[in-house]
């Protein structure tokens, strides 16, 4: 009986915080076209989280093209489908890995960072400064970072995709020896629009859900150096968590 | 010019602040005191809005604060200004960019008239020179002061200030004591100061308020609080231990807990 009251508490829990963050997120985004303009806020955490991203996503995506190739290769080569590489590498890539994995790099790099630095805030008391100085944190704080990650992700997924595909170039053409024309003739004969849209929804869907969720758990982490560590641990969990059940979600929506 | 009505303010099962009803008075330093956990720094923050009350009013003029828009908080936080007990200065800015920081939100001055104002801001608190240096490179005093500078920015009609000397050494928590009296009195300030620094509190304030478990024990002038013949206030300001405020606050019995006696200490087994 106590695992079920306590499974039930959880429940609950997440349910409130569920509906605390998408509130918090409400009323930050109402603020976007009220005075004062958070332009400047906004290309300042697009600068941060996004020209800071920039070393981790090209290294992973080329990394996940390398191997994808190297594998991808390997298997195809036992049915004589070679020159079906750039179509695997791209399809991969496009519809799937440059979407997640960019995802996970981007929590880990810019996510956990909001969720430390606005805990941090909480904690020395500098959201009621802002809060005694007239200026409304959440859209100060909140919105910039919110809007930026939602933009700032399509945009290094997109460097994620081209470095990757570019990757498995490398590696299947010059390493392994595929014919460079089948290579490219293949990625482009087989990736659609319909692929390239599906890749876009889903890295603003996950921009979007890693700024509501890092925001959220800075700006709700209980004050002590503790709460802190805590809340960011947290945010990184939930975040990859959460893109891994919505890119279910999307996939079988795109399909 | 701030009146609290029946003001409580409940955080779980603990009792922060009982209903209490308080009036500060326009143009003058209200210093509130008591002991740590007595409820001075909840009432200063319900004063400022930073916190909601469980129950009561807090009236600026004929305006409540508890039932005004976010907007029209903000527009009355323009007039105000606090320094916060660990400062709070903004991490990411100099300690120019921290002064001028309500200025440039909320005027529309020409920089250098802006940096004229940070620079006698600056120069009162006695750190003109000192503006290019970051927050993580201030001692606790500086910091304070800076903070202060940024507090009085705006020339805000009330200013809250939170532990202004805590954890400062006497030099410095001097010259905040004076500068508090000094900008105050200049500009014709409502400055409401918690402290439990029982010399600075009585010296520069108009008006006290003692407080005691959330509630308030003794207000009045400075001199009325001295001679006051409460031994509960006569306590806290000769800092006595022993008196009708016990300095211990465990509920337990002392040898029972040394002995180890069922219920009263956990032991892992």
């Amino acid at each position: 009986m106590m695992v079920f009251g306590r499974l039930g508490r959880m429940t609950l829990r997440g349910i409130e915080q569920f509906g605390d963050a998408t509130m918090l997120a409400l009323q930050a985004l109402a603020l976007m076209f009220r005075r004062p303009w958070q332009g400047k806020h906004f290309v300042l955490q697009l600068y941060a989280l996004g020209v800071g991203s920039l070393a981790i996503i090209i290294i992973t995506g080329a990394f996940t093209g390398m191997v994808l190739a190297l594998q991808g290769y390997y298997t195809l080569a036992k049915f004589g489908s070679e020159s079906l590489l750039g179509a695997g590498v791209g399809m991969s890539i496009i519809r799937e890995l440059g979407p997640v994995l960019g995802a996970f790099m981007v929590i880990g790099r810019a996510g956990s960072s909001i969720t430390a630095e606005i805990g941090i805030m909480r904690v020395t008391e500098q959201t009621d400064a802002l809060e005694m100085m007239a200026v409304n944190p959440k859209q100060r704080i909140i919105l910039p970072r919110i809007v930026a990650v939602t933009l700032a992700l399509p945009l290094l997924v997109s460097l994620f995709d081209v470095v990757g595909i570019g990757a498995g170039y490398l590696v299947g053409v010059d390493l392994l020896g595929v014919n460079p024309g089948a290579y490219m003739a293949e990625l482009i004969a087989k990736i659609g629009m319909h692929d390239m849209y599906g890749g876009w929804v889903k890295t603003v869907v996950f921009g979007f859900l890693i700024g509501v969720i890092c925001t959220y758990m800075g700006y709700r982490a209980e004050p002590t150096t503790e709460g802190v560590a805590k809340a960011t641990t947290q945010a990184v969990v939930i975040a990859s968590v959460s893109v891994l059940i919505i890119d279910y979600v999307l996939t079988s929506f795109f399909l | 010019m701030i009146r609290g009505e029946q003001l409580s303010k409940q955080f779980g099962d603990v009792m922060a602040l009982s209903p209490t009803d308080i009036h500060i008075r326009e143009g003058a330093i209200t210093a509130i005191m008591g002991g740590s956990g007595s409820g001075k720094t909840t009432l200063l923050r319900l004063l400022a809005g930073l916190e909601k009350p469980t129950s009561g009013h807090i009236w600026y003029g004929d305006e409540d604060l508890c039932a005004i828009s976010d907007r029209r908080l903000y527009q009355l936080r323009e007039q105000m200004g606090m320094l916060f007990q660990y400062s709070a200065l903004l991490n990411s800015l100099n300690v120019y960019d921290n002064v001028a920081f309500p200025l440039h939100e909320h005027t529309d001055l020409d920089e250098s008239v802006i940096r004229t104002m940070v620079m006698m801001k600056l120069e009162q608190v006695g750190l003109r020179g000192f503006e290019h240096l970051m927050p993580s490179e201030l001692s606790g005093g500086m910091a304070k002061r800076v903070a202060f500078a940024r507090a009085i920015a705006m020339d805000p009609r009330i200013v809250f200030f939170d532990e202004p000397t805590s954890g400062l050494d006497p030099i410095s928590a001097g010259v905040i004591t004076t500068l508090i009296a000094d900008t105050s009195r200049k500009n014709r300030m409502t400055s409401i100061v918690v402290t439990h620094d029982v010399g600075a509190g009585l010296s520069i304030a108009d008006h006290v308020i003692l407080l005691w478990q959330g509630r308030i024990i003794a207000e009045g002038p400075p001199q009325s609080i001295r001679d006051s013949d409460d031994e509960r206030v006569q306590q806290f300001l000769e800092g006595r231990p022993d008196g009708p405020i016990p300095f211990s606050r465990s509920t337990t019995s002392y040898i029972d807990d040394l002995t180890h006696k069922p219920g009263t200490v956990r032991m892992k087994s």
